[in-house]
C-alpha cells in the first residue's frame, strides 16, 4: 500500500507540473503578453517597461520555473483588472464554488446511487426505465438551457428560490440541481451496470446459498463491490464539475471562482484566468489521487498486494 | 434410514424467446443420511440446474415443479424465500464448481466463513472464530487461525475450494450439494479435493450430493448413482450395479470411454457416442437419447418407458431387461 | 460405433435454421426502439440543415426591425414567422434551420479531428504497450485534469472566437474518451489468437493494426465517435452562450438560447424553441450511440 501511494503520489505530481506548464503557456498562446497588457496603441517605450516590469523579456523557460514556484507557494502574481494578489481573489471565490460543487455532488450520489441500484435490483421494471429516462434527458439537456428553465419556473411562475446571488443556502438550490443533474446520468449508469454484474456473480450465488437476508446479500455483498468503480468516477465527475461550475455561475451569477474566471476571460485578466484553471486541474489531481486511495482501500487485491 | 431428501417428478422449465426450455423433465431421486449420491451427465443435461433448484437458487424466471420436493420431511416448495434462507447454509450446504470467483473479493476468508454460522446459530464472534479455525484444519489449511484475516486472492484456487468446503460445514448441515466441485482445478489436486469430501461426508455424516460428469469421480465416491441425460434420468443404480452391470445404452457408452489400466490395450480405440444432445426447447416425444443410439429402433420414437428392477435400481429404454444385460455383458467382458 | 444413425425426428438445435447474421443485425436495428427514434429525429434535423438554403422562409440574417419579438404561432403570432422573431426581427425558423448546420459541422468536424488523435493515441498505447503506453495515459491523465470548459473559453478568448477556431480547440481537447476506450479495445484485441496467427505469418505492424485491429474495434470507435460528437455540440453551445464561441450574428443554437435570455420573463419561447432543438439533436446523437452499441454488441448490453 505504501509503494503504491508512493508512486501514484508520484504521479500526480508530475501531472501537475505538466499542467502548470501547460497553463502556463496561456500567456504566450495570445502573442505577445506585454502588447496584450499595454493595449494596441501602446508606445514601443511603454511595452519596453511592460516586459522590464514583468520579466517578460526573460528565458520563457525561467519565466515559467518563476511562476510555477511562485504559484505552488500560493502567489499567483497581479491581477491586471483589480490590481490586487490573485490569490486573494481566489480566497474570497473558491468558498462558493467548494460550495457549490460539494453540494452538487451530493446531490448527484444521493440521486443516482439508490436509484442505480433498484433500477439493477428490478431490471426492465417501471423504475428501472424511470432512472433510464432521468439519465437520458439529463444527458442530452444543455445545462445552461437547464438552468435558464429552473429560472422561469422557480422564479417566475413559482417564485421559491432566489435566482442570483450567494447569499443564503436558499441561493445555491438552483444551482446545485443543475450541476448535480449534470453528472447524475453518467454516475447512475455506472452504479447500475457493476450492481448488475455483481449481482449475476458467482460470490452472491455463494452468499445466497448461505441463507443470507436479502439487506446483507445486497448492502454487504454487492454494494461494496459495486460501488468501487463508482468512486473513482464521482471524484471524476466532480472535477468536471468544477469546470461546468463556470457556465452555471455566470447563470445564477454566484460569485464563485468560475465566475471569476468567466469575467477575467471577458476583461483580459491572465493571471486571474490562469490561476482558476491551475488551481482547479490541481483540485482535480488531488481528488483523483485520494479516490485512487480509497479504492485501494475498499479493494483488497490493491490494498494486500 | 430416513431420507435426508427425497424428489419425485421434478420438472424445471425456463422461458426462452422461442419457447419454453424444458431443462429437467420429471426426475426422481432420493439421497439418505450418510449416503452420497452422485447425478451424472455432460454438460447442458439439466445435473446442475437440478441442484441449485433443490437449494432454491434459481432465477425467479425458472418455473420449478415437483409431486414431492422434501427435505427432511418438510416441503421445500412451500417455503416462502425467508423460511428458504432459514435452511440454506444451515442444514444444507452447497459447494460451487468455481472456487476462483465463488468467494467475494473484498472480504476476509475469516468474515466470510464466520457469516452463516454467526446467522444461523447466533453465536459469538469468539465461538464463530474457533469454529472457523477447526474447520479450516479438518479441511487441511496450514495455519488456520492466520489464514482467517488473509483475502480470496491471496489463495490458490485449491485452497479456495477447501475454504468453500469449509464454509459449506460451518453448520453442520445434514445434506451437502456439490456442483462439479473439482471440475476448475488441477488434476493432482482434484483427487486431494475428492477425497476429503468423501471422508468429511462420513466423518459428519451427513448426505452428500455430488455432481459432475466425470465417471471417474463417480467410481471413487458415490454409494448410488443417477445418469442423467436431456433432463430425464435415465438410468440408477448403486455404484457397483452401474459399472459392473450398466443397462442403459447411453450409460453403456460412456462406461465404453473410460480406459481400463491393463485392460484397454495400448493403443485401441476409446469408445465414443457419436451425435448431439437434441434441443430441448418444446417437448419431445420417445426416447431423446435415439438419434445416438446404436439400439433404436422404430418404438424409441414414441415412448420412453421407465423400468424399476427393484427399489433404486432401474433404467429409461424400450429395449427389454435382458437384451440390455446382454449388451452389458458384451461390453463389461470386452 | 462410429457408423452414422439416423437422426429419427429428434431436433437438435443445430437442425433449427436460424436467421442469418444479415436479417439477424437488420431485426436487431429495426427492432431497437431508441435506435429508431434517434435515427428519426439524426435524419429530420440533417435535412433541415441540408434543406436550409431552399426550405428556409427566410434570410436567417436579415433583421426586420418593425417586427422585433414576434411570438410564434401558436401563441399570439402569425403564419408570416412560424417560430417568431428574435430580438432584432430575424426569422426564427430560419434561423434555427441555418443553426442546425452549424451544430452538425461542429459535431461532425470536432468529433473527427479528436477522433484521429484519440484513436492514434490509444491504438498506439494498446498494442504496443510498455512505454508507450505509459505516456499515452499520462497524456490523457493530465489532459482529464484539465477543466474543458474553462480552457475551450480562454483559449477562444485569446485566439478570437470563430467557427474554425472553436472547432480546432475541441477537436484537440475531447479526444481523452477516444484514447481510453480504444487503449482498452486494442489491449483486448492484442491478445486474440488470430492477431498472434497474423505475427506467426509475418505480416507486418501496420497491416496488423490495419486489417486485424481496427476492424475489430470499429464499433467501439463509432459508438465514442456519437458521445464526442453530441458532446461537442453541447459544448460549442455552452461555449457560445457564455460569449466565448461562433460569434453573432451566425444562427448558433447556444448563442439564440445567450440572446434570448433577456426576454425570459415574458417570452420564454425565445430560449425554449433553441434549447429544445439543441436537445433533440443530441438526445438523437446519443440514442442512436447507444443503439449502435446494444445492436453491435448484444452480448455487452445491460
Amino acid at each position: 500500500m505504501l509503494v503504491y501511494t508512493l508512486k501514484r503520489l508520484l504521479l500526480a505530481l508530475l501531472v501537475a507540473m505538466t499542467v502548470s506548464a501547460i497553463t502556463f503557456s496561456l500567456t504566450y498562446l495570445a502573442g505577445d503578453p506585454a502588447i496584450a497588457m499595454a493595449g494596441e496603441t501602446a508606445s514601443d517605450a511603454d511595452i519596453e517597461y511592460i516586459e522590464k516590469l514583468y520579466g517578460f523579456d526573460r528565458p520563457i523557460v525561467v519565466q515559467y520555473f518563476e511562476w510555477a514556484l511562485n504559484a505552488f507557494q500560493g502567489d499567483f502574481g497581479q491581477s491586471f483588472y483589480f490590481r490586487i494578489p490573485v490569490a486573494d481573489l481566489l480566497l474570497e471565490r473558491l468558498p462558493v464554488s467548494m460550495t457549490l460543487g460539494v453540494s452538487a455532488i451530493s446531490f448527484a450520489i444521493l440521486l443516482s446511487i439508490p436509484l442505480g441500484v433498484l433500477a439493477a435490483m428490478r431490471p426492465n421494471s417501471l423504475l428501472d426505465r424511470l432512472a433510464l429516462g432521468i439519465s437520458v434527458v439529463g444527458q442530452a439537456m444543455p445545462s445552461f438551457w437547464f438552468a435558464l428553465v429552473l429560472i422561469v419556473m422557480f422564479a417566475v411562475w413559482y417564485p421559491v428560490f432566489p435566482t442570483t446571488g450567494s447569499e443564503t443556502w436558499l441561493h445555491f438550490v438552483l444551482p446545485t440541481i443543475v450541476l448535480g443533474y449534470y453528472a447524475t446520468p453518467a454516475i447512475m449508469r455506472l452504479t447500475r451496470t457493476g450492481m448488475l454484474e455483481v449481482l449475476g456473480s458467482d460470490y452472491i450465488r455463494t452468499a445466497r446459498a448461505k441463507g443470507l437476508p436479502q439487506h446483507v446479500i445486497l448492502f454487504k455483498h454487492a454494494l461494496r463491490n459495486a460501488v468501487i468503480p463508482v468512486v473513482s468516477l464521482a471524484a471524476v465527475q466532480f472535477g468536471f464539475m468544477l469546470g461546468g461550475s463556470i457556465v452555471i455561475e455566470s447563470i445564477f451569477a454566484l460569485h464563485g471562482a468560475g465566475y471569476l474566471a468567466w469575467e477575467s476571460i471577458g476583461r483580459n485578466d491572465l493571471p486571474v484566468v490562469q490561476a482558476v484553471v491551475l488551481v482547479f486541474s490541481l483540485f482535480y489531481i488531488v481528488l483523483t489521487f485520494l479516490s485512487d486511495l480509497l479504492n485501494a482501500w475498499l479493494d483488497p487485491r490493491i490494498r494486500v498486494g | 434410514m430416513s431420507a435426508v431428501l427425497e424428489v419425485t417428478g421434478l420438472t424445471v422449465d425456463i422461458p426462452v424467446p422461442t419457447g419454453d426450455l424444458h431443462a429437467v423433465r420429471g426426475i426422481d431421486f432420493s439421497v439418505n443420511k450418510g449416503e452420497t449420491l452422485c447425478i451424472v451427465g455432460e454438460s447442458g443435461c439439466g445435473k446442475s440446474l437440478t441442484s441449485l433448484s433443490i437449494m432454491g437458487l434459481l432465477p425467479k424466471r425458472a418455473k420449478i415443479n415437483a409431486a414431492k420436493m422434501e427435505f427432511t420431511g418438510t416441503d421445500l416448495l412451500s417455503l416462502n424465500e425467508r423460511e428458504l434462507a432459514a435452511i440454506r447454509g444451515n442444514r444444507m450446504a452447497m459447494i460451487f464448481q468455481e472456487p476462483m470467483t465463488s468467494l467475494n473479493p473484498a472480504y476476509t476468508i475469516g468474515n466470510q466463513l464466520m457469516e452463516p454460522y454467526l446467522r444461523h446459530k447466533k453465536s459469538s464472534d469468539k465461538e464463530a472464530r474457533e469454529r472457523a479455525i477447526y474447520l479450516l484444519e479438518r479441511v487441511g489449511i496450514t495455519a488456520a487461525a492466520s489464514r482467517l484475516s488473509q483475502y480470496p486472492h491471496q489463495l490458490s484456487g485449491g485452497l479456495r475450494q477447501r475454504v468453500m468446503i469449509a464454509m459449506a460445514l460451518m453448520c453442520d448441515p445434514e445434506l451437502i450439494i456439490a456442483d462439479e466441485p473439482t471440475t476448475a482445478l488441477d488434476v493432482t489436486i482434484q483427487a486431494q479435493i475428492l477425497h476429503l469430501l468423501a471422508e468429511l461426508r462420513k466423518e459428519f455424516n451427513s448426505a452428500l450430493i455430488l455432481i459432475t460428469h466425470d465417471l471417474g469421480v463417480v467410481a471413487r465416491v458415490a454409494d448410488k448413482v443417477a445418469v442423467m441425460y436431456a433432463g430425464k434420468i435415465v438410468e440408477a443404480g448403486s455404484v457397483s450395479e452401474i459399472f459392473n452391470q450398466p443397462l442403459h445404452p447411453y450409460t453403456q457408452g460412456l462406461i465404453d470411454c473410460i480406459p481400463v489400466p491393463g485392460k484397454t490395450a495400448r493403443g485401441s480405440r476409446l469408445g465414443s457416442i457419436p451425435g448431439i444432445v437434441p434441443t430441448l426447447i418444446g417437448d419431445i416425444k420417445g426416447c431423446s437419447f435415439r438419434n445416438r443410439c446404436g439400439f433404436a429402433h422404430d418404438a424409441c420414437e414414441m415412448k420412453d418407458p421407465f423400468h424399476t428392477l427393484s427399489p433404486g435400481r432401474g433404467y429409461r429404454c424400450t429395449l427389454d431387461v435382458s437384451t440390455c444385460e446382454a449388451n452389458a455383458k458384451e461390453l463389461v467382458s470386452a | 460405433m462410429t457408423t452414422t444413425i439416423a437422426n429419427r425426428g429428434l431436433p437438435a438445435a443445430e437442425d433449427i435454421v436460424g436467421p442469418t447474421p444479415g436479417q439477424q443485425l437488420r431485426r436487431r436495428i429495426f427492432g431497437h426502439r431508441g435506435l429508431m427514434i434517434g435515427g428519426g429525429i439524426l435524419v429530420i434535423i440533417f435535412l433541415m440543415a441540408l434543406s436550409a438554403p431552399f426550405l428556409a422562409p427566410h434570410d436567417p440574417y436579415f433583421q426586420e426591425l418593425l417586427a422585433r419579438v414576434k411570438p410564434p404561432v401558436w401563441t399570439t403570432g402569425d403564419w408570416k414567422h412560424v417560430l417568431g422573431t428574435d430580438q432584432l426581427g430575424r426569422d426564427y425558423l430560419s434561423r434555427i434551420m441555418y443553426g442546425a448546420q452549424i451544430s452538425l459541422l461542429i459535431g461532425f468536424a470536432a468529433a473527427f479531428i479528436s477522433g484521429v488523435i484519440g484513436t492514434t493515441l490509444g491504438v498506439a498505447a494498446g498494442y504496443f504497450g510498455g512505454r508507450v503506453d505509459m505516456v499515452v495515459t499520462f497524456l490523457i491523465t493530465v489532459r482529464l485534469s484539465m477543466p474543458v470548459v474553462l480552457v475551450a473559453l480562454a483559449v477562444v478568448a485569446l485566439i478570437g472566437g470563430s467557427l474554425t477556431v472553436v472547432i480546432s480547440v475541441l477537436g484537440l481537447l475531447l479526444w481523452d474518451r477516444y484514447a481510453v476506450v480504444m487503449r482498452s479495445a486494442t489491449m483486448q484485441i492484442r491478445q486474440m489468437d488470430y492477431v498472434a496467427a497474423a505475427k506467426a505469418v509475418g505480416c507486418s505492424t501496420p497491416r496488423i493494426l490495419l486489417t486485424e485491429i481496427m476492424p475489430n474495434i470499429m464499433n467501439n470507435l463509432i459508438v465514442v465517435a456519437t458521445l464526442e460528437m453530441a458532446h461537442a455540440i453541447l459544448l460549442e453551445a455552452a461555449l457560445s452562450f457564455l460569449g466565448m464561441g461562433v460569434q453573432p450574428p451566425l444562427p448558433s443554437w447556444g448563442l439564440m438560447v445567450s440572446e434570448g435570455k433577456d426576454y425570459i420573463l415574458f417570452e420564454a419561447w425565445m430560449i425554449t424553441i433553441p434549447g429544445v432543438a439543441l436537445f433533440l439533436l443530441v438526445l438523437a446523437i446519443n440514442l442512436v450511440g447507444d443503439g449502435i452499441r446494444d445492436v453491435t454488441a448484444p452480448e455487452n448490453r445491460n
